[in-house]
């Protein structure tokens, strides 16, 4: 029966078959041997289906298998257990998941609420300080050095700004 | 300062104690966008947060006598007392490495870093006041943030370790004090309520804590899809409407059980001023009714601040500061009722007959 069945986690064939009851619907799962070691299905404690299911699976059927932060490497079921996520990325990292359990949770799924506005200035600036530096780069390997001079200015006059603005108190 | 010089200073909500609502409580929570959430986090990267956060706090002006503790110097009972002086979570005071709490003089915020987010701000005040905690705690933050590049999106609002704080971050609660509601058994109605319109109903300490002494938290549950004066708004109104349950609850307690309700508080009275030896459970539930005594006028009004005071001094950590090491369970109780015994000395006798001739509208708080 299982010849051309594909593991659930990766190329190989699977040549471990299990099926269980979970929320009243039949789930099967297909691991190869090495991805049924990895996953416990070895160890004397062995695995809870439902875990595997609620975590993976699940998204597998999605179309989000494996799913994992990039950033810091949290992976969904890291969440399921915890409740809690890795990283600030990890809000784009599982958005696809998220953002249902954040519409059952709350009035809304937009923050409506107080910005950072110290924190967006800076972020601006930032922006436009790489994207000034770039054109400067870009200048200087064209040789047009007129341009460059300009540009040179403009970023010293935007550093000095963002320095003061730094310095300063913020404005209650 | 040391926690001593803490204890001896006096919390923020130790004065002017009004009836029902003994305190308003605002926290936000904020995470620095480069790192993990301290759950995640490696011990060194906590390590960062950590001297960063104290670099950056420290230049805040409204912290500058502030006094920072990390959580690995305190002892168990040092950090119970922050517990119960509400100043850091059981939460923080459960971990052990690279965390800690910075605490303003006057202990009317606090800000924990590396609990489950890595900045908790908090701002404590006395009685109900909703929108000057907020003032206050919304001018902190902003002042924080000009220095501290915090994990913000345009769609969700400030990032948090755990979903239910995302949006705004904020977590809104006050303290009440429902006697009424409790003796006539309508908590649990009150708490359905409650939670329908979206706010949550936890005991003195927070998540999974009993309701000792009829005090109970209310707070808001969502975070995300309101701005924060949007939250703060419905909370002020389903507060409001507690209080009125609360103070008609009284009235019927006075109006059809005012023998039984006599008896309670004259037993609590004399028990208070005897007993030697009061656990704390029994010593917060019988204080609770003596709160409940002034409030309906048997007892000066000026005697709410001092049973406030009893009430967080006779606390377990409290109680075990002022003690050796090694004292157990019986050589707490023993302090405990002797210190209560003392405060009481001061208290003149239960006015029992004020309760025939009560003006209802006198158990109102003033400023509700």
């Amino acid at each position: 029966m299982a010849e051309n069945i594909q593991c659930n986690y990766c190329e190989n064939p699977a040549t471990v078959h299990l099926t269980q009851i979970v929320n009243n619907q039949v789930k099967k799962i297909d691991l190869c041997e090495d991805c049924a070691k990895n996953k416990g299905l070895s160890s004397p404690q062995g695995i809870s289906l439902s875990d595997m299911f609620s975590g993976a699976l699940e998204g597998q059927e999605t179309g989000k298998q494996g799913l994992a932060c990039p950033v810091c490497g949290f992976t969904h079921s890291d969440f399921r257990t915890q409740g809690r996520l890795g990283c600030p990325a990890c809000y784009k990292s599982f958005r696809p998941i998220l953002m249902e359990t954040l519409d059952a949770m709350h009035p809304g799924t937009h923050h409506v609420g107080k910005r950072p506005n110290h924190l967006m200035d800076r972020m601006d600036t930032r922006q436009r300080e790489s994207h000034i530096e770039e054109s400067l780069q870009q200048a200087i390997a064209e040789e047009n050095y007129e341009e460059a001079a300009k540009l040179r200015d403009e970023l010293a006059e935007l550093r000095a700004k963002s320095e003061l603005a730094s310095a300063t108190e913020p404005q209650q | 300062m040391s926690i001593n010089t803490l204890i001896k200073s006096g919390s923020e909500n130790l004065h002017d104690s009004i009836p029902i609502v003994l305190s308003t409580r605002i926290r936000l929570a904020r995470n620095l966008c480069d790192y993990p959430f301290p759950g995640w986090a490696k011990v060194a990267q906590k390590c960062e947060i950590l001297s960063q956060a104290k670099d950056i706090l420290k230049d805040v002006p409204s912290l500058k006598t502030a006094t920072f503790y990390n959580m690995e110097d305190l002892s168990d009972t040092e950090k119970l007392i922050l517990v119960e002086r509400r100043l850091i979570s059981r939460e923080l005071s459960e971990s052990s490495h690279s965390s800690g709490v910075l605490i303003a003089r006057n202990q009317a915020s606090s800000i924990m870093v590396n609990e489950e987010d890595h900045l908790r701000i908090q701002i404590l005040r006395n009685g109900f006041d909703l929108s000057k905690a907020w003032k206050n705690i919304n001018t902190l933050d902003s002042r924080i943030e000009s220095k501290l590049d915090f994990a913000f999106s345009d769609e969700l609002g400030y990032l948090t370790a755990c979903p239910t704080n995302i949006g705004t971050g904020m977590r809104a609660s006050v303290m009440m004090h429902l006697p009424g509601l409790y003796i006539s058994n309508q908590v649990d109605k009150v708490i359905r309520a409650v939670n329908q319109l979206g706010m949550v109903v936890r005991g003195l300490f927070g998540e999974g804590s009993d309701a000792i002494g009829s005090f109970f938290q209310i707070s808001n549950q969502q975070t995300l899809g309101e701005s924060e004066t949007e939250i703060l708004e419905r909370l002020s109104k389903v507060l409001v409407e507690i209080v009125k349950h609360e103070c008609n609850a009284r009235m019927l307690l006075v109006e059809n059980e005012r023998i039984k309700l006599m008896d309670k508080i004259g037993r609590a009275y004399g028990v208070l001023c005897n007993s030697h030896m009061l656990s704390s459970k029994e010593s917060m539930s019988l204080l609770s009714l003596i709160r409940f005594a002034v409030d309906l006028g048997m007892l000066p009004d000026e005697n709410r601040t001092l049973v406030d005071k009893l009430f967080m001094e006779t606390q377990p950590g409290h109680v075990q500061v002022q003690l050796s090491s090694e004292s157990g369970t019986d050589e707490r109780d023993f302090y405990r009722a002797s210190f209560i015994r003392k405060g009481f000395s001061t208290l003149p006798e239960l006015n029992f007959d004020i309760l025939k001739e009560q003006e209802f509208t006198k158990l109102f708080p003033r400023g509700l």
